[in-house]
């Protein structure tokens, strides 16, 4: 899932300042799940803005609204008439999120209350780690499952560099180097000869992203 | 003269409560400040909770769980702990001050503790008066009624 960490709240405060009316808008799914932005943390912040406000003399009123997904429009539509009535909006869902509730209200000046930080794995309550960078071409079945790209420092397909020293990592000596990783992984499996083969350099993105399901193509593809 | 301070205490319902009901039970004496909500673990106390608490207008909040190492649910005062913790940084962003809130262990058979503990919350309080919410508002209402 998609990992994101509150603002500070100073940085938020910045942001609002000069709306009377503000509304908070939460995202049900990950960033509920880590922490950050769903119903619960809209009601913190929310708290937090009404006191520290009241107490520098500043009249605002703040509204609070928690949708499942803010990546969906369907779910966004649904709160049109609750957007209507503020000056401005606090999305606390991840940047996705953010810019899909700034598109469908270009009317309304939107703020991000997350830094969006990266999709990651929940370990436990409170405690979440990077797994995955998006690169658009899984090199997991090359790699017994251990992401070079996200994994290793330096993203190599065609690793280890020089680098690692019993096992650990050079760039930050304390993480395991992810290419040792890769190898053990395999070793155990027995399909070292995985990496005798070389990868080609993966194609980095010039352009946002588009993927259209095989299945809707006649519905969305349109000639360029 | 020192003011009266209206203190929340959230507190779980194995250890604290059965320590201020004891309190209550031996009518030991301590000051009449505080509110008391049970709950059946600290673990279930949410910022959001003594968040809304100050919003209300209390002058502090005091979390109260079992000892460490004797929770009922293994390790919920643990995890309170770090939430006022947590929480307490927040009211100093906010303009309240962390100081307002203040984490206690108190076993179920420590009613002394729990007296004293009322006492020393409520001497703080005194010392950095009502919340600053409080003051605030007052002084609105004072300006709109010479108005
Ligand atoms: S190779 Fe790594 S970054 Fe690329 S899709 Fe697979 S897990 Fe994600
Ligand atoms: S030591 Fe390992 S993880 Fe670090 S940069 Fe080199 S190959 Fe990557």
């Amino acid at each position: 899932m998609i990992i994101a960490e509150r603002k500070p709240f100073d940085e938020i405060k910045q942001m609002i300042k000069d709306y009377p009316k503000v509304l908070i808008v939460g995202c049900g799914t990950c960033v509920a799940v880590c922490l950050a932005g769903g119903e619960k943390e809209v009601g913190i912040l929310a708290a937090e803005l009404r006191m520290a406000l009241e107490l520098e003399g500043k009249k605002i009123e703040i509204g609070e609204t928690t949708v499942e997904r803010q990546c969906d429009r369907e779910f966004l539509e649904a709160i049109a008439s609750q957007v209507e009535q503020y000056d401005a909006v606090i999305s606390m869902a991840c940047g996705v999120g953010v810019q899909f509730l700034a598109e469908m209200y270009p009317e309304k000046p939107v703020f991000p209350a997350v830094n969006t930080t990266f999709l990651g794995a929940n370990e436990d309550i409170g405690f979440y780690t990077e797994r995955c960078s998006a690169c658009s071409t899984c090199y997991l079945a090359l790699t017994g499952g251990i992401c070079p790209v996200t994994m290793c420092s330096k993203g190599l397909l065609n690793g280890p560099c020089g680098g690692p020293v019993n096992g650990m990592c050079e760039v930050d000596r304390t993480r395991p180097c992810a290419w040792c990783q890769i190898y053990e992984r395999l070793k155990q499996q027995g399909r070292l000869d995985l990496l005798k083969g070389v990868v080609p350099a993966r194609e980095f993105k010039t352009k946002p992203a588009q993927f259209i399901h095989p299945a809707y193509k006649k519905k969305f593809e349109r000639p360029q | 003269m020192a003011f009266t301070p209206k203190i929340e205490a959230l507190i779980c319902t194995y250890c604290t409560y059965t320590a201020a009901d004891m309190a209550g039970a031996a009518r030991m004496q301590y000051p009449a400040t505080v509110r008391i909500v049970k709950y059946l673990c600290t673990g279930r106390i949410d910022i959001l909770h003594i968040l809304k608490a100050f919003e209300a207008g209390a002058d502090a909040v005091m979390v109260s769980g079992c000892e460490v190492g004797d929770c009922h649910f293994l390790e919920g005062n643990l995890r309170a702990q770090e939430r006022v913790e947590y929480t307490k940084h927040l009211l100093d962003e906010i303009g309240i001050g962390g100081e307002r809130l203040e984490m206690f262990h108190i076993g179920a058979s420590d009613a002394p503790q729990w007296a004293e503990a009322v006492r020393q919350m409520t001497e703080r309080v005194q010392a950095l008066g009502p919340n600053p919410l409080t003051v605030k508002r007052r002084s609105e209402v004072q300006v709109e009624e010479k108005s």
